[in-house]
Formats: structure tokens, sequence, C-alpha cells
């Protein structure tokens, strides 16, 4: 078990008397896809900045490989290196003057040595999609939004973290670019052995990966299961202000219109299936 | 941590200090000010606290909120009387020790000083606490007006004030929030001494000055797109009245500035 949350509880120092996280327990274990989801201001970013010791919550326990880090005296950059964090809109953070130096920061930090540096910056920047010989001398100013943003993301790979979380990836960028972007967590879920978590207001994007989704409400976990489980909540879901993946949502208004067909599905592919067996074994076609 | 700085942060309250027309309370700070450089005693120091203490409770303000403002300068006023203490000469000698000595009109001045600079800010913080930022620029270019004939653009300056104090909290907020990106990729603000800690800001500035640019960028566009231009015949929501309790704030802190500079 890598991550334990122990009846965490947060309140900003600013705003006194508003709990913005409310008694949260949660264990994530090795090599999950978590989605993380709630409304605006459900406390999401929070719990993120909570878990790689940005933030230290108001009371409770945050406890990483044993180490209960909301202690004193703790080594939190070891902690934030297992633990990597993409901002929303990560592309803010660029500051050198070339790609490379910018993703080298990171391991920069870690002080090792500049093989090493070159080795993880050369990895990082394949992983993100990007080449290495076209990119590394050119200005980070320079690139489009999204090239940005697989820079920034990149920047957090090469520190080699156990755990990436990821807060709102895909907001601003254009179809392709979130596809790109789902493509890069299959690839560090499933091949890298990460542990991904990710928050979006994006269903489909939550649906198509996640083995678990945690759904927060007003600080509260409201729901922590399989994406099966919670999807089919339908009710309390859409009263959180959530939706369904949008496939999940035409499954519903099939079977509502009396053809039955299962509502646990969220891919196209899988919809597709499950009506086309429907349909078989109706003789329709 | 970089929260605590209080100008540009108004906070609302229902005083009459609040409700005291902005240009009268800018102009009693101004007087203020003056005065608080023609003390020279002690005595006339603690008498100025006295005064800003009373105003603090009338503005209903917390005491703490204010002290917290302070923070900030705290190490500026630390080298202020380590510098005087150890390098202003003449008067007796208090202490000695090898080559390092001690003099009694060090000491002194460095107090002076010290008072002041406290004194100072927190006075001019009570005005941006208890004046909203509009208020304010509308309180300075009502005041600076006249000055238009000798070519001073008053209302170009007073639309530059709101908008810097409008943008300190977003440029802290967004400080904050870079500083934590940069954190999360194992930055380090907190150690080294102050040649390694300058350097380390480098990945903080460079994002927040190119986000302040990008802003800055936005908002010119947005405000030519509901056709700014300039001060030229705009009008006011609210305008600016003196009512009788603002002459008698002003008559007070006259009597009281003259009274102190003599101490
Ligand atoms: N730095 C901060 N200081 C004070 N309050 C904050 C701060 N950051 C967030 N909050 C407050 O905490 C609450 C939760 O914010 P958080 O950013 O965690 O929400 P979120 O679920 O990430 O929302 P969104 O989906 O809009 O990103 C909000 O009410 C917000 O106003
Ligand atoms: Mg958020």
């Amino acid at each position: 078990m890598l991550i334990e949350l122990k009846n965490v509880t947060h309140v900003y120092e600013h705003e006194r008397g508003t709990r913005v996280l409310k008694n949260v327990n949660l264990e994530i274990r090795e090599n999950e896809f978590i989605g993380l989801i709630g409304h605006t201001g459900s406390g999401k970013s929070t719990l993120a900045q909570i878990l790689n010791g940005l933030i230290k919550p108001s009371e409770g326990n945050v406890i990483i490989d044993g180490i209960d880090i909301t202690k004193e005296k703790v080594n939190l950059q070891r902690i934030r290196q297992k633990i990597g964090l993409v901002f929303q809109y990560p592309e803010h953070q660029l500051f050198e003057e070339t790609v490379y130096k910018d993703i080298a920061f990171g391991p920069g930090n870690l002080e090792l040595d500049p093989e090493d540096i070159e080795i993880r910056v050369r990895e990082a920047l394949e992983l993100v999609g990007l080449n290495y010989e076209e990119f590394k001398n050119r200005s980070p100013f320079n690139l489009s939004g999204g090239q940005q943003r697989k820079v920034a993301i990149a920047g957090v790979l090469a520190m080699k973290p156990e755990v990436l979380i990821l807060d709102e990836p895909t907001a601003g960028l254009d179809p392709q670019g979130r596809r790109q972007l789902m493509g890069l967590l299959e690839t560090l879920y499933k091949k890298e052995g990460i542990t991904v978590i990710l928050i979006s207001h994006r269903m489909e994007e939550i649906a198509r990966l996640s083995t678990r989704v945690i759904v927060l409400c007003e600080g509260k976990v409201q729901f922590d299961d399989s994406p099966e489980k919670v999807f089919a909540e339908v009710e309390a879901i859409k009263k959180l202000s959530l939706g369904l993946p949008e496939i999940t949502e035409i499954l519903h208004c099939i079977k509502e219109r009396g053809f039955d067909v299962r509502t646990d599905i969220f891919t196209i592919d899988g919809a597709v299936k499950e009506i086309v067996s429907k349909l078989r074994r109706k003789d329709i076609c | 941590m970089l929260r605590n700085i209080n100008i540009g942060q108004y906070i609302a309250r229902d005083s009459i200090i609040h409700k005291l027309d902005a240009r009268i309370k800018i102009i009693i700070t101004i007087l203020m000010i003056t005065a608080l450089f023609f003390i020279d005693s002690f005595k006339g120091y603690f008498l100025f606290l006295l005064a800003v203490l009373f105003i603090i409770y009338l503005s209903q303000i917390s005491f703490m909120r204010i002290i917290r403002g302070l923070r900030p300068v705290l190490f500026l006023v630390l080298l202020t009387l380590i510098l005087h203490i150890f390098f202003t000469r003449g008067g007796e000698v208090i202490w000695q020790w090898r080559f390092i000595t001690i003099e009694k009109n060090g000491l002194i001045t460095g107090l002076f000083m010290v008072s002041r600079i406290l004194l100072l800010i927190m006075f001019t913080s009570l005005l941006t606490l208890t004046t909203s930022p509009l208020q304010l620029t509308d309180g300075i270019e009502s005041l600076l007006r006249p000055l238009k004939r000798f070519g001073i653009p008053a209302s170009e300056l007073a639309m530059m004030m709101t908008i810097a104090l409008r943008f300190i909290p977003t440029l802290l907020e967004e400080a904050d929030k870079i500083m934590k990106a940069q954190m999360a990729r194992g930055a380090d603000f907190e150690s080294g001494n102050i040649i390694r800690r300058s350097k380390n800001l480098i990945p903080l500035l460079v994002p927040l000055f190119i986000s302040a640019f990008r802003r800055a960028d936005d908002l010119a566009l947005a405000m030519e797109s509901r056709c700014y231009h300039g001060g030229e015949g705009r009008t006011k929501l609210h305008e600016l009245k003196v009512k009788t309790q603002d002459f008698i704030a002003l008559f007070i802190s006259i009597l009281f500035s003259i009274l102190v500079s003599f101490f």
C-alpha cells in the first residue's frame, strides 16, 4: 500500500470556518488508476496538494509508504519526488530558456549526475511524444499551448514519480490533444506501472481508464468504488451536479425506451457490441 | 506566507473610519505622516501610538490583523536598528567588547527610526484597510485634479493605481500557485544562503512576470473593447462628498499633528 489518509480535515488559514475537506479517509494502493471527480470547489485540488505534502492538513494524518508526513522533520522532497503533481494549466510554470533546461529542473533538484539527467529528460520528452533532438533547444515560450503542456508534464515525469496526480490536465486542449494525453496516461499506467490519479470534469475521460472512482462533494468522500458502481448511481451523481459519460447516458436513454441493454458501459466499442448483441438476440439484424 | 501584506487588502466594516471621505483620509494620512517626521521624543511617539490604537479601535479592524501586516517589514526594521546601533556614533558608551562599541546616540536614533517605520506602516495600512481601492483612487484623482493644468494626467494615474492595487492580491495568489508547482518539482525556496535563495527565486519570478504581462494584455484588450478612452468626460458612479464628520476628523488631526510635533 502506498498512500493512506486518516481523518483528514482541512481549513484554509484565511477562510476561517469553512472546512474544505471533511474527515477524508482514503487508501491508495499500487497500480491503481483513480478518477477523482466532484463539483467545482469540492476540494479536489486541495486533496491533490495534500497527497504530496504541499499542503499540510489542519487535522488528520497522511501516511506515505509508512511515513507520516504530517509529522515534523519529514523529508518532503523525497515525498514530492515519489508523488508527482501536475497542476491545472501546468504550462504557466515554465521558466527556463530551453525545453531541456526546464525539464531538467526537477531532476537537477534531486542532485543527479548530468548524464542521468540527460537520460531522464530524453525519456520524459519521448514519453509525452515530443522528439528530443527537435525540441531540446527550443524555448518553451515559443511552443504551442498543447506542446507547452506536454513539456510541463514531461518536467514532472522526469522526476520518475511512482504516483502521478494530474489536476484537470485536458482543460483547454483540442480533441486531438486530449486523446494524446489520455494515450500518455494509458502508457504510464499500463506500461510504466505508475499509479495515476486523474482529476477531471469529463466523465468520458474518467470512465475510460479508471479502475476506481472517488467522488467528492463539499469536501466529503461521497462515493469510492469501481466506475461501474459509481456511475450506476444515476440520481445521486446528477444531484451532485456531475454527469454520466456520454455513452452511458445514451445507453440509459435506450433502456428508458424499453430496450433492455446494460448501462455499465463507458466506451463506444463496448456500447456498439452490447447493442448489436442485444439486437441479434431479438433477431432484428 | 505571501498573504500577510496589507496593501490593497480592504476589509469592509461599518465603522466611522470607513465612512470618512477618501480625500479627507488621504489628507489626514499625509498630515499625520509629516507630523511623524517632526517628532523627536519617545513621548511623542507614544502619543502617536495611542492615536493609532484609538483609530484601530474605531475602525473595528482586529489589532492582530494590523500586526500581521507588519511582519513583512520586520527584516527592514531589524536591519535599521542594527545598523544604527553599531554605526551611529556619539554620546556615552553603553557597551563595549573588543572593537565593537555601542554608543547612546546610536541606540536612540535606531529606536527612533524603528518607531517611525512601524508607526508609518501602521498608519498607512490603516488607510488602505479602511478605504476600498476604488474610493482611494477616486480620492487621489480628485486631489490631483487641480494639477491637470500642469500636465499631470490625474485620471490616468488613478486608473494605473486602481489596476495595480487590484492586481496585488491576484499576483500573490499566482505566486503562491507557481511556488507550489515548482516545489512539486523539488524546488526549495526556504533554505540556503541569500545568494542561493535569490537564485532559487528565478523559477518563481519568470513565470510570474510572464503571467503578469499576459494579464496586462488581456486587461487592456478588455478595457478597450468596452470603450475605455482615458479620463476625459468620464462620470462617476459614486460622487465623493465631504460631510460634517469629515471636517471634524480633519480638524482633530490638524490639532493633533501640531500638538505632537512639539514633543
Ligand atoms: N489557496 C486557497 N486559500 C483559501 N481558500 C482556498 C484556496 N484554494 C482553494 N480554496 C477554497 O477551497 C475550496 C476547495 O477548492 P479546490 O480548489 O480544492 O476545489 P476543486 O474541487 O479543485 O474545484 P475546481 O473543480 O473548480 O478546480 C474552495 O471553496 C476554495 O474557495
Ligand atoms: Mg481544482
